[in-house]
């Protein structure tokens, strides 16, 4: 390892809050001792209440109201709750139904993963403002020796120019007093890598609404699709051949981008970032809902294309089945009464805060814990799984990212591991999209244009929607009384990796992964930002009720 | 982090072309701001105008209860550029989505935006949690309650962006546990008046042709709910493309049905575009769609307390 992490001597507390560039609110707390963090919390600063709101509504409509749980996240929670009801009617879906939500999630996931690299987590890896000192001619050379797809000096002059103006101005924008500024010992980048990443920076912002808009074509806007129904889609106009060729068309630019762009630049930056191999590794077990299940086979998890799985103590040699009655849910360190872990479903809800800076109780989340152990979701999580389970696309992908950065598959269990699985999982996914558009493709041309079936509510039921999100593994619950709603639950990702610790004390894997992070400026802890980023925080998502006093039901079918 | 293409001097047309984007692209996307606003397309220029004035008035935008899918919906604007355009435009000093600095770096910027000697507009996106002191929602400490205090009445304009900012929102229907509430109900009294540009999330283009209304030193004519009426002056309903179906009784009795796949009106499946003021199907989402087009009933999302007063959203 050539580089060496730097650290201050620094001992005492360190409050990020707002911690920015995520979705919703979040306060980190940690302690840093002799440069190095060895204690940390996570709280969560929100509390919204959604599922109090849901009971008593009509079940159909608890999609619209989960959708705005949250904007990042938009359709998983949409597609959670339908699946839910769906489950709850026990109807099977026609196989384009199928499809289309396959290739509107798989290009949220393009989307979601693109604009969290460029946008959301590259400037806590990249000096944009060092980019003013790189030499165009040599960052030319860069490019081309990482990506085929053409960058001319001219337009990364440009590029340099406008962020010299910006710089030079002194209204600096979202810039304004970034950590980078003035420079930052933590940042390692040259300037043409930094120029580099600014420029793809700009291209990202360009290309996302494009992945957007070909979600769109199938969800009728974005954020917030509304083309879902229980029973399948509605979007009949997006099955003519135009928007099937815009489609294939915003498509094929994206997977492009990927190909070309964002795997290089994650390429180049882990390069330079390799001791973040060592740090923040966190939690040793690592949970998947599995995802895209096949034509027609909502409800079926074990027909998905990801296969659900939980790999423990790192161990690579064996996955576990997932086991939900194996969920508790803690509060002892959460804004709620209560001191003992529950099943989410047996779980209370007394909204009690304290104060902020409290370090007893501190979070508006509550602790999920799987088998009593502490566990990690999303796209780590994902490809740990599917690369433990021999999944042929995902091993071919992350062999060839291990590879190209002289990384054991070991060292995917850190905050650089975790940016790279999101990659990876990025392109996986898009690649595989263009096997449902085929699909559909060839259904349509067939003349089955069949998209949907009719269904209704039923006068009583249960069920469970299960979804894999770019955040990890999401679950909707409900529980119908006189065709309305009686309780619904969400169990969603980030609850997982950023709660509070639980009544043992053991921490989230967030909190465990910031222990140890060195930390070379106070003032400026970019490395907290760098660990808490890797894991894409989505806030709004985490903050929930799971039972109150007036939603007292415990009858919640287990899978 | 978003680039300013010139730092707002003059030339910026010159400077978009360089970047790769004619002139005509440009006027292209002020046609699309201006039929939005409500203005003919040959009004392009004089938004063209407002677009590109030399000064570069600080923005602050803040987040409170939300689902941070306003945001994400800023940044889908439909033209590539629009995002050097908003930032050729406004200097953006504070947004926690895509500010690079957090904590008391981030703080340290925001009071500097909002003691700008030019003054500063501000644009909130989410509610404001009132129950229980405030204490539902803090950022740095503080309660959004008090954030929003503090800041807003110091601001030269305020505008809501999206239906939780202008009414409270999803976190405010029935049983409301949190006692979230718009910014004008929250803080009339203090003086704010804000534009509500509502929708869950707003059409982009309605947002900017908000600011570029703002920038053109305009007064923007309000409705009863506080929303510019050159947005929100029709009903979704009389400018449906599904209206002639409507008007000749042609109705969808179910989504898997001939009626339904030949896009007959989907009002007896509970469409609540009658009940809903806004432009969604002339100016669409994301260029290609808006909910009725793809077959869904309109939900009625830029209604005041529409997650109450219109839901059950399909009727049986």
């Amino acid at each position: 390892m050539s580089q060496v992490t730097p650290k201050s001597n620094y001992s005492g507390p360190v409050v990020v809050d707002p911690l920015t560039r995520i979705e919703g609110h979040l306060r980190i707390e940690v302690e840093v001792k002799d440069g190095v963090v060895s204690e940390a919390r996570s709280c969560g600063t929100l509390f919204r209440g959604l599922e109090n709101i849901l009971v008593g509504r009509d079940p159909r409509d608890a999609q619209h109201f989960t959708q705005r749980t949250c904007g990042v996240c938009t359709y998983t929670h949409a597609l959670a709750s339908t699946r839910a009801l769906e489950d709850a009617m026990g109807i099977e879906l026609p196989a384009n139904a199928t499809h289309i939500r396959n290739i509107m999630l798989g290009m949220l996931f393009a989307h979601d993963h693109i604009v969290h690299f460029y946008h959301l987590h590259a400037l806590d890896f990249v000096d944009a403002a060092a980019a003013v000192n790189a030499d165009v001619k040599k960052t030319a050379e860069l490019a081309k020796s990482i990506s085929k797809k053409p960058t001319s000096e001219k337009e990364l002059q440009e590029v340099k120019e406008k962020v010299a103006k910006l710089v030079e101005s002194g209204q600096l924008g979202p810039f304004s007093n970034a950590y980078f500024l003035g420079g930052h010992p933590s940042y390692y980048l040259t300037p043409e890598q930094n120029l580099l990443a600014v420029a793809h920076y700009l291209e990202a912002l360009k290309i996302q609404v494009k992945v957007a808009r070909a979600m769109a074509i199938f969800g009728s806007k974005n954020p917030h699709p509304q083309t879902l129904i229980a029973g399948g889609v509605t979007c009949y106009n997006s099955l003519e051949k135009e928007p099937l060729k815009q489609f294939e068309e915003l498509y094929n630019e994206t997977l492009t981008f990927i190909e070309n762009t964002l795997i290089p630049d994650v390429l180049l930056v882990g390069g330079a970032y390799k001791d973040w191999t060592k740090i923040g590794g966190g939690a040793v077990n690592y949970l998947s809902f599995g995802e895209f299940p096949a034509p027609g086979k909502e409800r079926d998890l074990n027909s998905r294309w990801f296969k659900p799985g939980l790999v423990k103590n790192r161990d690579l040699s064996k996955v576990y089945d997932v086991d939900f009655s194996k969920i508790d849910e803690h509060v002892r360190h959460s804004w709620y009464e209560g001191e003992t872990a529950r099943h989410p479903y047996e779980g209370e809800t007394k909204p009690k805060f304290t104060k902020i800076g409290d370090t007893d109780r501190y979070s508006w989340l509550k602790a999920p814990r799987y088998d009593g152990m502490v566990i990690e979701t999303g796209p780590l999580a994902s490809m740990v799984v599917a690369y433990a389970q021999g999944h042929k696309e995902t091993k071919e992908v992350i062999d060839f990212v291990l590879n190209a950065l002289g990384l054991q598959a070991s060292d995917l269990f850190s905050t650089l591991g975790r940016t790279a699985a999101r990659a990876a999982e990025c392109l996986i996914i898009t690649r595989q999209v263009k096997v449902w558009f085929e699909e559909l493709k060839k259904n349509i041309a067939k003349g089955d244009t069949k998209i949907c079936v009719n269904a209704d509510v039923p006068e009583s039921g249960k069920g469970v929607g299960v979804v894999n999100a770019p955040r990890g593994g999401l679950s909707h619950w409900i529980v119908i009384e006189d065709s309305k709603i009686k309780n619904f639950q969400l169990v969603v990702p980030s609850t997982w990796n950023l709660g509070p610790r639980d009544a043992k004390g053991n921490m989230s894997a967030v909190e465990e992964s910031l222990i140890g992070t060195p930390i070379a400026d106070p003032k400026r802890p970019v490395e907290i930002l760098r660990t808490v980023h890797s894991f894409d925080p989505c806030m709004a998502c985490s903050v929930h009720v799971i039972d109150n006093e007036t939603n007292t039901s415990r009858d919640f079918r287990i899978l | 982090m978003r680039f300013s293409i010139g730092l707002g001097k003059d030339g910026v047309e010159e400077r978009l072309e360089q970047n790769g984007v004619s002139r005509r692209d440009f006027l292209k996307f002020c046609s699309a701001v201006a039929v939005a606003m409500g203005l003919a397309p040959s009004m392009a220029p004089s938004v063209a105008k407002a677009l590109t004035q030399g000064k570069r008035p600080v923005v602050v935008y803040l987040h409170n209860a939300e689902c941070t899918g306003c945001s994400e919906a800023l940044l889908r604007t439909y033209q590539p550029f629009l995002d050097a355009i908003l930032f050729d435009t406004i200097s953006l000093e504070y947004h926690e989505t895509i500010m690079q600095a957090s904590g008391e770096m981030a703080e340290k910027s925001l009071e500097e935006a909002i003691n700008h000697p030019d003054g500063f507009i501000c644009l909130v996106e989410g509610a404001i949690p009132t129950a229980d002191d405030g204490t539902f929602g803090t950022i740095a400490g503080h309660t959004m309650y008090d954030n929003c205090k503090k800041i807003l009445p110091k601001a030269k304009a305020v505008v809501a962006i999206g239906t939780c900012a202008a009414y409270g929102g999803v976190q405010a229907a029935d049983p409301n546990p949190t006692g979230a509430k718009g910014i004008n109900e929250c803080f009339e009294e203090l003086g704010v008046k804000a534009i509500n540009i509502a929708g869950c999330p707003p059409n982009p283009l309605n947002m900017v042709g908000a600011l570029v209304a703002l920038l053109q030193g305009k007064d923007v004519e309000l409705d009863d709910n506080g929303r510019p009426l050159m947005f929100f002056g029709e009903t979704v309903h009389d400018q449906c493309e599904r209206l002639p179906h409507f008007e000749a009784g042609e109705f969808a009795p179910s989504f898997d049905s001939e009626e339904a796949k030949k896009g007959w009106c989907l009002y007896e499946l509970g469409c609540k575009g009658p009940s809903t003021y806004n432009n969604c199907p002339k100016v669409l989402f994301n260029e290609v769609g808006w909910p009725v087009k793809g077959g869904h009933p309109c939900i009625g999302c830029s209604e005041p307390n529409f997650w109450d007063d219109l839901s059950p959203f399909y009727e049986s």
